[in-house]
């Protein structure tokens, strides 16, 4: 335990706070929809040419369903997932197909009636928020860069960067592990690595709330990987906030080894996880940027003044 | 700063109403506070001779002591009138051609209050010239008179000090004089009177009624009143004591007599009384409508019985919501959806503690199996929840059933929980279960369950209980503190733990 004075004193951004000074008042409420639904942020994004994973096609009601091959054209590999889910949740990864089957990522065979069940499911909203009816979109399966090939099990790691008032404040990348059964839930065991915001190459990595040199599985060392298209990945996160008009966002990169940064979602709450994995408080950094007169224009420049304010 | 200013507000208003309750109208602040009420009869006798008559009887005039709540007379075929008479009031009846025995009723209902001696009528009264007394009185009067003033400072002290040497059984010589022992009371006091006069002190006496439970042919006792220049002191003449004792009810005072018949004969006047303890917010009611104030009337006490219990219940709502604010926002206790477990801690009212954290594990872990095993039929949401709503119930009932047969009346109440809410707590935790792992879900799981035991105990708290549904005003003094603990952004105590990990980090960098 510690006093709320020593967290104070660090910096550390409680939820209370994060809700209170933040997102109640930098996230207006009408923009919380385009984040929420995946599909309007998927097609917004398009139209502002940043990058996401392609979107294959969307089932709105009961009745596609039938139509799924053709929807699913001659894609082998794809992703199902909710429109409007949380938390990483009710996604299904199919790596393959096996006669009719399919097969999921983690080798698992998925028949086509189980397969329609888990899109019906989706469309009653077993996933979304409240429970409302929801939309199943059907996307690109990311192929992960191979630079965290040695640090993750299965599963693809994504890099989680705050971003606020345009700038980005802090970045880390959640690595699944057997534990987290290849999700990159920290909750659920994944690894949270912080990534130094000028250069792009980790930190000290933790698991479980306590500090980790190496990954569980491989042993191998999870500090000073840098991450490539660093600047790339900073300025589609930076421009994010031009779209999303969400002064305290939290956008959630892939790193494909085809086509680079892909923007997965957007999360008008990002959690505080991140001041975990970096091992900083958030509180500090959050108030330089709230204390900018001005903010530059250009999502570079927003990239090049965070870079300047946190890099190490 | 709106938000404080508004808060303020609420807090004021909700002091400054509660207080005029429980000043003005005496509500009391606790519920377990019952008074003593009263109720006289005076009984008024005589006989008719033919012609018209008129009866004059002497009531209570807002006694010290007692707040008159009541009064009610029962004079059939008489003309009534009450007026004030001096320090009196007078009941006048009037009627023609009586005829035999005459039974008039006068009733008062009062409630002993210790605060209620609100001024009386009281006319300033002539210094009574001294007496002519006899040469031997004269002698006995003066010294005893002398030597009572030298050992006393004021009227009260030498009142009190003389009616201990009057009242002496091992008397001087001179009091013997002056003493009768086989006067009765009234005389001994007139005879006191007597005496103070030759210290010109104005004097009158009290009449008092003794209130006795089962009091039936009660007399009136005279109490002796002194004047001190400023205010009529009394004393109980036969030992001495000061004030009024509470259990006595001032009925006339001065040398008016009790009963004035005028065309009529053989007055007798006779009194009883009976004695219950009333609840406190009847009291208050009566109190709100003498002092013509609304506010009682505009109450939750002015709705039907049935409708008020059900307010019992639900002012106290906002103090589960309280709780879960408390250890929500502050503690950071994990819950499945917002206010469940105030519905479960409403639920426990009827179950009780112990019992409805039993039954609600019983239930969740057989809704869980249920559960898992539904989720092999791969089926639909809304129809998946509807079947979980019928399994909830079924289950319900079978726990009922069987913990009838083993004796465990306890199980009979399983029937108040909200199976609805239920029946979602188990489909989200299910899900949690299968998403995050079975921890989530019974970290979340037994946080709801903690909310609910510890909103359980504080709703159905008796004071708070009381104080809800009698100032439902106080609930604005909770509204108050959720507005500003809407903007409460320090750490949960949650937090200090999470990123003890975090925090040494940064410490040693």
């Amino acid at each position: 335990m510690r006093s709320p004075a020593t967290l104070r004193r660090l910096g550390i951004l409680g939820m209370n706070q994060r809700n209170g000074d933040y997102i109640s008042l930098y996230n207006e409420r009408r923009f919380y929809p385009l984040v929420d639904d995946k599909l309007k942020t998927k097609q917004l994004a398009m139209a502002a040419g940043i990058a996401t994973p392609e979107l294959y096609g969307v089932v709105e009601i009961e009745h596609q369903i039938r139509d799924l091959d053709t929807l699913l054209g001659h894609h082998r590999e794809f992703v199902i997932k909710p429109a409007q889910g949380s938390g990483g949740n009710g996604i299904m990864v199919i790596a393959g197909r096996r006669g009719a089957q399919f097969v999921r990522a983690s080798g698992v065979s998925v028949s086509r009636g189980e397969l329609e069940h888990f899109i019906s499911n989706i469309l009653s909203g077993m996933y979304s928020l409240g429970g409302l009816p929801d939309k199943a979109i059907i996307e690109y399966r990311v192929q992960p860069h191979s630079v965290f090939d040695a640090v993750s099990f299965q599963g693809v790691p994504d890099i989680r960067t705050i971003v606020f008032r345009g700038v980005p404040v802090a970045s880390m990348v959640r690595l699944p592990t057997r534990q987290s059964d290849g999700k990159a839930n920290l909750h659920q065991g994944a690894i949270g690595a912080g990534i130094d915001l000028a250069s792009g190459h980790t930190v000290d990595g933790v698991w479980f709330n306590s500090v980790l040199d190496a990954h569980p599985d491989s042993g191998h060392a999870v500090r000073g990987i840098q991450v490539p298209d660093w600047d790339a990945l900073l300025e589609l996160s930076a421009r994010s906030y031009d779209l999303t008009r969400l002064g305290y966002l939290g956008v959630d990169v892939v790193l494909d080894r085809n086509h680079g940064p892909l923007v997965l979602e957007y999360n008008a709450r990002p959690g505080l996880n991140i001041q975990l994995a970096n091992q900083m408080g958030l509180l500090n950094r959050l108030e330089k940027v709230r204390a900018l007169e001005t903010i530059p224009e250009s999502a570079g420049e927003r990239v090049a003044l965070g870079k300047r304010l946190f890099g190490q | 700063m709106h938000l404080k200013v508004l808060a303020l507000v609420l807090v004021i208003t909700a002091v400054g109403i509660c207080y005029y309750k429980v000043s003005r109208l005496g509500v009391p602040l606790t519920p377990d506070a019952s008074a003593e009420v009263w109720t006289v009869e005076a009984t008024l006798t005589f006989d008719g001779d033919g012609r018209s008559a008129k009866a004059a009887l002497a009531i209570p005039s807002d006694p010290p002591g007692f707040t008159v709540l009541d009064e009610s007379f029962v004079s059939s075929g008489f003309g009534l009138a009450t007026e004030p008479e001096g320090a009196n009031r007078i009941a006048r009846w009037a009627a023609r051609n009586l005829n035999g025995r005459q039974t008039l009723y006068y009733r008062v209902v009062l409630n002993e209050d210790a605060d209620a001696n609100r001024e009386r009528e009281r006319p300033v009264p002539a210094y009574p010239s001294i007496p002519e007394y006899t040469a031997p009185e004269r002698a006995a009067v003066f010294a005893l008179l002398e030597n009572v003033r030298s050992r006393s400072a004021d009227t009260a002290s030498f009142t009190q000090e003389l009616l201990r040497r009057f009242n002496d059984p091992t008397a001087d010589a001179e009091v013997e004089v002056l003493r009768d022992d086989s006067a009765r009371p009234l005389e001994q006091v007139q005879r006191l009177q007597y005496i103070l006069a030759g210290a010109r002190i104005p004097t009158r006496i009290a009449y008092v009624l003794p209130l006795a439970e089962g009091l039936r042919h009660g007399r009136l006792n005279p109490w002796l009143e002194v004047y001190n220049g400023e205010d009529w002191l009394a004393f109980n003449p036969i030992n001495g004591h000061q004030g009024f004792a509470r259990d006595v009810l001032v009925w006339h005072v001065g040398q008016r007599p009790l009963v004035r018949l005028d065309g009529a004969s053989n007055a007798q006047v006779d009194f009883s009384a009976t004695r219950a303890s009333r609840d406190v917010m009847g009291l208050a009611q009566q109190r709100a409508r003498l002092l013509n104030s609304d506010i009682l009337d505009y109450s939750l006490l002015s709705l039907p019985i049935a409708t008020q219990n059900t307010y019992k219940v639900l002012l106290t709502v906002p103090l589960g919501a309280l709780v879960v604010v408390l250890l929500r926002n502050f503690v950071g206790f994990r819950t499945f959806g917002t206010f469940m477990p105030v519905l479960i801690a409403l639920a426990f009212r009827e179950t009780e503690l112990i019992w409805g954290c039993i039954l609600f594990s019983v239930l969740v872990a057989l809704g869980l199996i249920v559960r898992f095993y539904l989720e092999r039929l791969k089926l639909l949401l809304v129809p998946r929840l509807a079947s979980m709503l019928t399994i909830v119930i079924l289950l319900m009932a079978g726990v009922s059933v069987i913990s009838h047969k083993l004796g465990m009346e306890h199980g009979l109440s399983i029937a108040l929980f909200p199976m609805v809410i239920l029946a979602m707590t188990i489909e989200r935790m299910s899900i949690v279960w299968d998403e995050n792992g079975p921890k989530d879900a019974l970290l979340s799981g037994l946080g709801s369950l903690a909310v609910a035991a510890l909103g359980f105990v504080v709703m159905t708290n008796p004071l708070a209980e009381y104080l809800a549904f009698v100032f439902p005003e106080l609930l604005l003094l909770v509204l108050a503190f959720t507005l500003l603990a809407g903007r409460y952004t320090g750490y949960r105590l949650s937090e200090l733990w999470r990123f003890r990990a975090a925090a040494r980090a940064i410490s040693r960098s």
